[in-house]
């Protein structure tokens, strides 16, 4: 999200779901959309079958590669030297949009300047993407128009993944392709409500609706609606807490919905923290991996147990609405949060009903500013929304940009941190399959599910697995620099040679004891898609 | 922002009553906006139109003949009447010849009172015709949904679902020694035949052919919620019956979803929901072991300890899973009670 507030002043999708269908070239990079946003995916094939072009970048075939014009296969970890390759033809043939770049966007000279390396030739020996399909997709995304980007993990989920992103945003200015229908940079978010949870400010940097911590004027107006004094500096993020947690600095987490001891990277170093904690709290609806290290669990309400609004991937703010009451004396997070604010003796916590949380969140953020439980009961919005009589937003920076102008970044392709060697000669990239979600909490306690999906295997290309003696079905050993891995194969030309597979939804097989290797050093995202390893045939 | 174009709307007259409707909809789609029944089977508003089930057929002032309402495009001035004798007798003979290969028994059907096909059947009241069973058709319980296909009309419903809302080919009509029949490709089972498990056949399916194997009768009430995947926010039906959460739908009128959903959402909500493993009572750890305890007793157990910390020994991790209200107490949470910006969540993952 830090590259797209970087270059355009909001971190999140440009434009919604719905106007895919008037897009006429749509470039999926980083994104499994069959898999992990099959409803998306459902209208890509259609808009696809009705005649736009689609362009997918991704190492792996993917489903959605059987339905593209262009496939580009780049090797992992090297989206940013193939954006700017692309960039670089479309200005070499004179098929940027001129008018855009002059009227709406800045420091396009250095940029241009950034891309003097990255001639198709030089491209193609670091992607291992030939130079023609470089021109082609070039030519097919600056000569259709308009033209959407749309982009998930794949991208971000890198030790540059905000060059990635940043990169993905210079090709969309390049060809004026934002602020209009059909067009856009379109990040897919993972998990239901993750937009919210940022737009929440349940960053260590900002407050609700991304008003800085460090900006005074911010602080002035949150100390005077809440009745503290607040923190000066930005505090830890997830990894850094972990790693606070394992230096013994950071001595209490309370931690709600998230079972880290799977979902978190190098899974050995994750456990090794939070032992070193003296108070873990952990609020869930299960008794997950992580909350069995926990000194206190406390029982939550599922989603279909309780009030609320959740934001979507684009933006859209929709209503939650308790179906069923909780399980014994389980109760609604919110409820949870109140009464142990109070038990610390805070002040505005006498909440009776989430629709009150919302007002507080409305007065206090100008992007949700006009939403209320009454305005959401038969209708959905989407942020900014500053009023009530607003219609709220679907399409983002149609006039001006959220920060102004358009910024262009100039940038440099830095190789994955961890290349395969001799020790480690294979590439682990990991990712989502359909019938799971996230680390299984919710989806391993449904039967069909696991009946149809129910046991991770490694997926594995037959010329990597013959030279090892690994057959269908046979147990293999994976390791990495931090950890290993049991899991079956199974041989796949998915994956092309030298890269294999892992999804992260199984304890029995803890993919992110492997994962680890690096971290995005502007957003601490780790470096999930490019892992050294080694694969073993036990015997 | 970017409105669509303002449609030219104009009256059109059904069954003497003037209607408003604009050349984008169909004379049925005219009908049901207004509240006008007009019996049909093979038409569903998510799919195009497809014309081959006979029943919604009207006659229109001027034109010959009697007119699919599904696929005559609504005109300015059109007098349209969709119940006279002729239509009804016409009707009648196509719904017999529909009916005559249906099983009877809808009072052991799991699809009983929900089933379209009894609706239309009631509507035009069709004389009693005898059963006249065909040649055996598949009929097995699948992972999510079962499959009947003695009880399929052949509308083609689930065949245009899959391949114009999900742009997959899963389904096709085949004819072989069983007649025509809906399968898959070389009879393959559903798992090898591209199917994604979405259940976009079953919502459409009028019958009992097609259904989710969660159907147990009718619900108490229907409860729009939704979903707790991935981001995309389909909207969802929960049925509700007895406390406990039945089976969910997709919502048609979902913004995001637009009546779609995938298998989790569709299948995989009720059994985590009420599954037996669900957390009910706080825990707190004495002698190394997690025991049970009061809120009060486990609320006080934390609130203790937070207080011997400082502001920077303390974090918060709050959840993709939690609502915008709780995201925002959390939060309010480690800035005001605590004192830290240590609030962070799984944004990064």
């Amino acid at each position: 999200m830090e590259g797209l507030s970087a270059t355009f002043g909001s971190g999140a999708m440009t434009n919604h779901i719905r106007d895919l269908e008037k897009a006429r070239c749509i470039v999926a990079i980083g994104t499994n959309t069959t898999e992990a946003h099959p409803v998306i995916a459902a209208s890509l094939k259609q808009v696809v079958r009705q005649g736009a072009k689609l362009i997918v970048i991704n190492p792996r075939r993917i489903p959605l590669a059987e339905f593209a014009h262009i496939w580009l296969r780049p090797r992992p970890g090297t989206n940013v030297a193939l954006l700017m390759g692309m960039a670089r033809v479309i200005l070499d043939e004179g098929m940027q949009d001129t008018a855009f770049i002059d009227e709406r966007c800045e420091n396009f000279e250095p940029f241009r300047a950034s891309l003097a390396a990255y001639d198709t030739t030089t491209v193609a020996s670091i992607t291992g993407v030939p130079a023609e399909d470089i021109k082609r997709a070039a030519h097919l995304y600056a000569g259709t128009r308009p033209a959407t980007i749309l982009y998930a993990m794949g991208v971000a989920e890198h030790s540059r993944g905000t060059d990635g992103v940043m990169a993905v945003a210079n090709l969309a200015m390049l060809t004026g392709n934002i602020g209009r229908p059909g067009a856009g940079v379109n990040p897919l978010r993972g998990q239901n409500n993750v937009q919210g949870a940022c737009d929440m400010g349940c960053l260590p940097d900002v407050y609700p609706g991304y008003q800085r911590v460090s900006d005074p004027a911010a602080r002035a107006k949150f100390e005077s609606a809440w009745g503290r004094s607040l923190p000066l500096t930005p505090g830890l993020t997830l990894t850094q807490m972990m790693n606070m947690a394992h230096q013994g600095h950071l001595k209490a987490i309370y931690l709600v919905g998230e079972n880290p001891v799977l979902s978190e990277p190098d899974q050995e170093h994750t456990l090794a923290a939070l032992g070193h904690l003296d108070l873990l709290v952990v609020q869930d609806i299960f008794l997950t991996e992580t909350a069995r290290l926990a000194q206190a669990v406390l029982p939550a309400a599922s989603f279909a147990e309780k009030d609320g609004t959740f934001t979507n991937t684009e933006r859209r703010v929709q209503r939650v609405r308790a179906a069923v009451p909780p399980p014994g004396e389980a109760l609604p997070d919110w409820q949870i949060v109140c009464a142990l604010a109070k038990k610390l003796g805070a002040p505005g916590f006498d909440f009776r009903h989430p629709s009150e949380v919302l007002s507080e969140i409305s007065r206090l953020t100008p992007i949700y500013g006009g939403l209320s439980f009454d305005c959401l009961e038969n209708d959905s919005r989407q942020w900014p929304c500053p009023s009530s009589e607003h219609p709220g937003t679907p399409i983002l920076h149609t006039k001006d940009f959220s920060r102004g102008r358009g910024n262009f970044v100039a940038l440099s392709y830095v190789p994955p941190a961890e290349a395969p060697d001799e020790a480690y000669p294979l590439i682990l990239t990991t990712g989502r399959n359909l019938y799971q979600y996230h680390t299984g909490t919710m989806t391993r306690k449904v039967g069909a599910l696991n009946q149809r999906f129910g046991e991770e295997k490694l997926e594995i290309n037959p010329a990597d697995a013959i030279p090892l003696s690994i057959a269908e079905d046979d147990w293999v050993r994976v390791s990495s620099r931090r950890g290993e891995v049991r899991v079956r194969a199974r041989l796949s030309d998915i994956n092309p040679p030298g890269l294999v597979y892992l999804n992260f939804h199984f304890a029995e097989v803890p993919t992110n004891a492997l994962t680890g290797a690096a971290y995005d050093p502007q957003t601490g995202t780790p470096d999930y898609k490019v892992t050294a390893v080694k694969v073993e045939k036990i015997a | 922002m970017f409105p669509e174009p303002e449609k030219a709307t104009f009256d059109i007259v059904i069954n003497g009553r003037a209607v408003t409707a604009d050349s984008s909809m169909s004379v049925l789609e005219a009908a049901e906006a207004c509240g006008i029944y007009i019996p049909t089977l093979c038409h569903h508003p998510l799919l195009a139109p497809a014309g081959s089930c006979r029943l919604c057929v009207v006659e229109v002032e001027g034109l010959r003949g009697l007119l699919g309402a599904c696929t005559l495009p609504s005109e300015p001035g059109m007098i349209v009447r969709t119940e006279t004798p002729r239509i009804q007798e016409f009707r009648r003979a196509t719904l017999e010849s529909i009916i005559r290969m249906h099983p009877r028994d809808c009072l052991i059907c799991p699809e009983n009172l929900r089933c379209e096909l009894q609706t239309v059947v009631s509507h035009v009241q069709p004389a009693p015709v005898p059963f006249v069973p065909g040649p055996p058709q598949l009929k097995e319980v699948g992972l999510f949904f079962a499959r009947d296909y003695n009880l399929c009309i052949k509308c083609g419903r689930c065949i245009r679902a899959c391949q114009e809302m999900r742009g997959n080919r899963a389904l096709y009509f085949l004819h072989d020694e069983c007649g025509l029949h809906v399968g898959t490709p070389l009879g393959a089972s559903m798992d090898n035949a591209a199917c994604e498990s979405c259940g976009a056949c079953v919502d459409v399916c009028p019958t009992g052919a097609l259904r989710s194997n969660d159907q147990a009768g009718l619900p108490e009430r229907t409860i729009k919620t939704i979903c707790p995947y991935c981001a995309v926010g389909c909207q969802l039906k929960l049925e509700i019956k007895n406390g406990r959460v039945m089976q969910s739908w997709p919502d048609h009128d979902g913004p995001a979803n637009h009546g779609q959903a995938c298998v989790k959402g569709h299948f995989g909500i009720a059994q985590f929901v009420h599954s037996p493993e669900r957390l009910s009572k706080p825990l707190i750890r004495q002698q190394g072991e997690l025991r049970e305890a009061s809120w009060d007793e486990a609320l006080d157990f934390i609130a203790i300890r937070l207080k011997s910390y400082l502001p920077e020994e303390t974090a918060v991790v709050s959840s993709a899973r939690c609502t915008n209200e709780e995201n925002y107490l959390l939060q309010k949470l480690a800035r005001v009670a605590l004192g830290t910006n240590s609030v962070d969540h799984c944004a990064r993952l």
